[in-house]
């Protein structure tokens, strides 16, 4: 293995391959976190809107979920890129096709976070839901109101629960911004490929781009447990160990 | 909102996107057996009490989880074909297509899920079950095989499955090196007819009632084989 060319001048111009590594990477990270900004925020409203027995609450985001579970994420891409601009109206359609600017990248974290969001939604969900149902019954017999349960009870107790497989969607969202690459987006598995038909450095820049991911999931799991450390409850989940 | 689309592209190619939905559903199948049985392996190797044996078998699921996807079929797409002219000596050999290497991708990147989910459901088998098949005699192969193993995928049925539905949705993904799946050949048709709206919806619908369905078939399952608690 020699990753000497990564120094060379790209072929088509625009500085080196490792240029295009680190353009590659920044993209990556880009969409992932600003689709997490999305998901997080939206799968929390419909994760709490499925655990409430209020029917106009529960059923939209249950529809939501199943929607948006039940489409491949490559379709869903699709769909935000090429099939949204024709089917807004016009005068809003023109300006996503014309005006709006880097459409693919806005396209692919749209797409990304609203698919993510479903997943996180479901997890928000069970993480409420697995606290005892004694403990809101105890809160509502000290007079506490539904929506005061909730801000005081089951939103803390519940994050806190979910933090693990929260871990494991904030880690499939970078894996899944690859799939950004098929309307455009120029990260980092795209740029591998790239530079892999540029330089026939397969091997070398395909290595070089796992490798950069287990660093992305290694950092993410240990920032999270740093958070889960931080925030855990004396005497409850995740002081067993 | 949809005047001016044009929906009988849709019965036109009917039978091309059939092809197409064939081809994912043969990828889906194969890779999903062949998952389940390298991810058992890998599931023993996991939990092997020999280092040499677990520490690679770790390494190989971790490995596999972080990398993305398409990363993966790319690595498969240019892996294999010089894999196979190592192994035939042939400095000529043909490939063997892109049917075959996405099949070997989805097998070996599938097996590292399932692995994940075997080792749990193994794990859910109590030790006294163990125990009890050693004390009768059994040898730890036995003891596998004949009480630990059947439990465990008796627990691990609606989980599989599940995992079998991301399989089904995430094949879509061999678009990227040109394979005609269900997705691959809407794809294609929405690009020569310039029909993109009309084909990326119907693809969509599809595979919304394809999952819809499996899914609340697997929710059934689950209630009838959970044990009363």
């Amino acid at each position: 293995m020699d990753f000497g060319f990564l120094t060379q001048p790209a072929f088509s111009g625009g500085g080196t391959y490792l240029d295009w590594v680190y353009s590659g990477i920044k993209w990556t990270l880009l969409v992932s976190i600003c689709a997490w900004v999305i998901a997080f925020t939206l799968g929390s409203i419909l994760g709490v809107m499925r655990t409430t027995k209020v029917w106009w609450l529960n059923l939209p985001a249950t529809a939501y979920v199943e929607l948006f579970r039940n489409i491949p994420l490559l379709v869903q891409m699709f769909i935000w890129y090429f099939v949204v601009p024709e089917i807004v109206p016009k005068a809003l359609g023109t300006w996503m096709k014309q005006g709006m600017p880097m459409p693919e990248f806005w396209s692919a974290v749209l797409a990304l976070g609203f698919y993510t969001a479903s997943r996180v939604a479901e997890q928000v969900r069970s993480g409420i839901q697995s606290i005892p149902r004694g403990q809101t019954h105890a809160a509502l017999a000290t007079g506490l109101t539904m929506p005061q349960v909730y801000r005081h009870l089951l939103l803390p107790m519940g994050y806190r629960i979910v933090i693990p497989p929260l871990t494991s969607e904030f880690l499939t969202i970078f894996k899944n911004s690859s799939v950004a690459l098929t309307i455009g987006v120029l990260e980092l598995t795209a740029q591998a490929r790239t530079i892999s038909e540029y330089t026939f450095r397969t091997f070398e820049i395909f290595t070089l781009a796992t490798v950069v991911y287990v660093l992305i999931t290694m950092a993410v799991v240990v920032m999270m447990q740093l958070l889960e450390r931080r925030v855990r409850v004396p005497g409850y989940i995740g002081t067993g160990k | 909102m949809f005047t001016g689309f044009d929906f009988d592209v849709i019965q036109r190619t009917l039978p091309y996107l059939w092809q197409g939905m064939l081809t994912t559903l043969w990828l889906t199948l194969l890779a999903m057996v062949g998952g389940i049985v390298l991810g058992t392996l890998l599931a023993l190797m996991r939990l092997s009490s020999i280092k040499a044996i677990s520490v690679p078998a770790g390494i190989y699921v971790n490995l596999l989880r972080a990398t993305p996807l398409i990363l993966v079929i790319f690595w498969f797409y240019f892996l294999v074909p010089i894999a196979i002219k190592h192994i035939s000596g042939d400095s000529y050999a043909q490939g063997i297509g892109p049917f075959h290497s996405a099949l070997i991708a989805f097998t070996l990147f599938e097996a590292a899920y399932y692995c994940e989910i075997i080792r749990a459901g193994i794990q859910s088998v109590p030790a006294g079950q163990v125990h009890a098949g050693y004390a009768l005699g059994l040898t730890y192969p036995q003891a596998t095989r004949l009480v630990v193993l059947p439990q465990a995928f008796r627990n691990m049925v609606p989980i599989l499955l599940t995992q079998g539905i991301i399989l089904f949705q995430d094949t879509s993904l061999v678009y990227v090196v040109g394979l005609t799946d269900f997705m691959g050949a809407a794809s294609k048709v929405a690009q020569r007819d310039g029909r993109l709206v009309e084909m990326y919806l119907f693809a969509a619908v599809i595979y919304f009632i394809l999952c819809f369905l499996a899914s609340y078939v697997v929710k059934r399952l689950q209630l009838r084989i959970t044990p009363p608690r």
